[in-house]
């Protein structure tokens, strides 16, 4: 259930009294209400389902994901294993 | 598309399956609440990178799936009177009822219009003072904040013309009936991550406590679903039962408030039936009587529903992850999706549909 | 751009009426007017203008390809054009996908009772650049109208002629094990430029059709590879349906690759947030053709030559394995069956 989808918030405005935005998705626009996310500045991120936004986008906490998929990239190829467990041969282990 | 591509990136999912496998050491059975999930595993083919000891089981998180009979043949029913003009989600327009569907129903002159946002029918009532606009307001917790705003809109502008007919349910019931049953293998699951966006996932904890299972708001994207059964696997291979939260650029512990607090203001918790599944306690939203106004059952008073399931349909069993879809008899024979017997064959995350679109064995050159 | 009947410079002729009549449709002083005044002057050549009730044409030697199409789309007019432009086009490319030079359309149209005389005027300035475009002319048409709610404001009918030249069998029977899939630009456009522009969706959108005339591109593509094998615009349905019918036709195998798949972003993203497939929606100005393995890049060169070609890829392949079904390799590598849709996709929340 729950389809939702991040985009880019490019304008906020009033309609009918309720607080509105135009969300960005690479290029396409629709109006999202923002009633739920009042803090959400212009240039911000967001998670639109139903054409309400329901969060603000922790950009700091996508940024640390990667971060840590990228270590384990790291740390498997370390590890001297491949990706399924089984034992690098020698020249592949990197130090 | 940025914060949907990079969780995409086939390098890094390698990397999360690969760990996934070093991590896995017996079966284990893991359930996947939501129905978003189920489509998204189904649309990069994620079951098949997995260990063979993985199982995947798909759980009922399909409001589309689990709105009563009764409740189509409502709609249907409203949809027929000249003076309305009933709104729905896409999802709800050919999941079948007793007889007919919203799209039957349209093409024999009912004025059945699909909207994107509950907002789109407030404007509709707000264009059109002499119709009844009727909005289907289907969905988990993720929707009913969208739904509650168009009622407290529509009492704002004084649109008399506007009701809802809801059918809204809540998860936290359903797992605790899953878990509660005996014949329940799962062992870990993936909560939907949309719907702890609004809700939060402080009342997992206890469930997760209480019944020892793991329980991981998950994302959507293939890193995010790869994230969520790591978690989940290295809890179980650890014998840990925690609330971890992976969708943590979206989902915070409590929620949020503001959307809790229209849910609040508008609905009322009540018991509720879950088609297939039969009643929950306390597993469902209805308007308070302070909305009554804007509740098109009571408006409309629809008499004389005698719902009708299709006997073959084994539905129920399939969103409790009890049966596969292919164990149905009527599976791929008087039941495909150009002819569904049951809502999880319509719906284009319901398990049957998604197990009749992949159900051919592809053998890779 | 989002063409809308008051953007047409061409004057609107004048008449008694602001609305199609029933009368005009009833082969009496009216529907001698609306001939006169609106159909003779944008589709203005000799045949038409003898305004028999046939058009008398000189047989082209060679094999005939004759093809007829109904337009029904609603809105009218939608961003990157209208109804005008999907008749001509629609119908030009059908004729062009057996190979053949589109030579003569016919037209005929179906009013409801009621539809204003300046959108009537705007669908045929509509069609006679779309006819100017693709080198073809209307020779023959016919009108009728409906009582109001009889039809959906307007439906057309176009009918195509075209000559096959020697040599050219195309067919979606001829699919062969090896053979290259090749679609030539990005999809899903013209389908969501029409979801989107949907009242209730809630979109403020830029995202245009890409209807056009193809004879051009095909052209340049068979004068490289005169055995290409199959042709077809994937228009309802989309690409999925088209590979589906080529697989079950030819009796074989397909397999994509799904990050060869071009989609515009913004059709990509409006996809995502409606729930769509863009495999399944329509396209109006694209072509999937399937070229043996060793023309492939010729064939590609060529489409990439024209305008209408530019973004053309390779999509994937013809394979012996598992007959009659398409699959994808996904991104991350495992695969899923690409079936026949089962009606009209419809935007989801779930």
């Amino acid at each position: 259930m729950c389809l939702a989808v991040p985009g880019k918030v490019v304008a906020i405005f009033e309609e009918n009294g309720l607080r509105m935005g135009h969300i960005d998705y690479a290029g396409t626009v629709s109006r999202a209400c923002l009633e739920y996310v009042p803090e959400i500045a212009v240039g911000q991120y967001t998670v639109v389902h139903a054409g309400f936004a329901i969060s603000m986008l922790d950009e700091a906490e996508a940024a640390q994901s990667f971060a840590a998929w990228r270590e384990l990239t790291e740390a498997v190829h370390r590890s001297g294993t491949d990706l399924f467990g089984n034992p690098l041969p020698p020249e592949e282990t990197k130090e | 598309m940025k914060y949907s591509d990079e969780y995409r990136d086939p390098a890094l999912a390698q990397r999360l399956v690969g760990e996934i496998h070093r991590t896995v050491t017996r079966p284990w059975t893991v359930m996947e609440i939501c129905g978003g999930h189920t489509h998204a595993i189904m649309r990069y083919g994620l079951d098949q990178l997995l260990p063979k000891g993985l199982e995947l089981v798909h759980g009922p998180g399909c409001p589309v799936c689990v709105t009563p009979v009764e409740l189509i043949d409502k709609a249907v029913a409203i949809a027929a009177c000249p003076e309305v003009i009933l709104t729905t989600f896409g999802d709800m327009l050919r999941v079948p009822g007793s007889r007919q569907d919203l799209q039957m129903a349209r093409s024999q002159g009912a004025d059945v219009r699909m909207v994107y946002s509950p907002l789109e029918a407030v404007a509709l009532a707000r264009q059109h003072p002499e119709r009844q606009v009727v909005f289907f307001a289907v969905g988990f917790e993720t929707t009913a904040p969208a739904n509650a705003m168009a009622v407290l809109q529509a009492r704002r502008e004084g649109l008399a013309n506007f009701s809802e007919l809801v059918s809204q349910v809540l998860v936290v019931p359903a797992m605790r009936a899953l878990l509660a049953a005996p014949e329940n293998r799962v062992q870990g699951y993936l909560a939907a991550g949309h719907v702890c966006t609004v809700m939060g996932f402080a009342e997992y904890e206890a469930i997760a406590a209480e019944y020892r299972v793991p329980i991981v708001p998950t994302g959507f994207e293939p890193l995010d679903i790869l994230e969520g059964l790591l978690m989940v696997v290295r809890q179980l291979e650890a014998g840990e039962h925690r609330v971890e939260n992976q969708y943590r650029r979206s989902v915070g512990r409590s929620g949020n408030a503001l959307a809790q607090q229209a849910m609040a203001e508008v609905f009322r918790v009540a018991d509720r039936t879950w088609r297939g599944i039969g009643l929950l306690p306390q597993s469902g939203l209805l308007l308070r009587e302070e909305y009554a106004a804007f509740d098109a059952e009571r408006r409309f008073a629809v008499q004389g529903i005698r719902a009708a399931e299709a006997p073959q349909c084994i539905s129920g069993l399939i969103l409790q992850g009890r049966q596969k879809p292919d164990q149905c008899p009527a599976f791929g024979r008087e039941c495909t999706p150009g002819h569904p017997l049951g809502a999880t064959m319509v719906s284009g995350e319901g398990a049957c549909a998604a197990y009749f679109k992949y159900q051919h064995v592809w053998i890779p050159a | 751009m989002n063409v809308k009947p008051e953007d047409f410079s061409c004057p609107l002729p004048i008449t008694d009426h602001d609305t199609v009549q029933l009368a005009h449709g009833s082969g009496g002083r009216l529907t001698a007017e609306l001939v006169e005044k609106f159909f003779l002057p944008r589709f203005a050549n000799p045949t038409l203008a003898r305004l028999e009730d046939q058009a008398v044409l000189e047989c082209p030697v060679g094999r005939l390809a004759f093809t007829t199409d109904t337009f029904v789309v609603d809105p009218l007019f939608f961003p990157g054009g209208s109804i005008g432009d999907l008749a001509v086009n629609g119908t030009v490319n059908d004729v062009a996908m057996g190979g053949a030079r589109p030579l003569w359309l016919s037209t005929a149209f179906v009013i409801e009772e009621g539809l204003p005389l300046a959108t009537l005027h705007a669908v045929l300035i509509a069609m006679e650049e779309a006819a100017k475009a693709a080198g073809v002319t209307i020779v023959t048409g016919d009108t009728k109208v409906v009582g109001k709610g009889a039809c959906d404001k307007l439906f057309i009918n176009t009918t195509g002629l075209g000559v096959v030249p020697e040599g050219i069998n195309i067919s979606a029977t001829n699919l062969k094990p090896g053979d290259a899939v090749l679609v030539s630009g990005t999809i899903a456009d013209h389908g969501m430029a029409i979801l989107t522009s949907r009242e209730g969706l809630s979109f403020e959108s830029s995202i245009e059709s890409d209807t056009a005339a193809l004879h051009g591109l095909v052209a340049d593509m068979l004068a490289v590879c005169p055995e290409m094998r199959a042709l077809r615009d994937p228009t309802r349905g989309g690409v999925a349906t088209t590979l589906n019918e080529f697989a079950r036709s030819s009796r074989v195998g397909i397999v994509l690759r799904e990050e060869a798949i071009p989609v515009r972003p913004a059709v990509r993203a409006a996809c995502e947030v409606l729930g769509i497939d863009p495999l399944y929606v329509a396209n109006e100005g694209k072509l999937v053709a399937v070229a043996p393995a060793e023309k492939a890049e010729a064939v590609l060169a060529a489409m990439r030559a024209h305008p209408l070609g530019a973004q053309a890829v390779c999509l994937g392949e013809v394979t012996a394995e598992n007959p009659g079904l398409v699959a994808m390799r996904t991104l991350l590598g495992a695969h899923r069956i690409i079936d026949m849709p089962v009606g009209e996709q419809l935007p989801r929340i779930c």
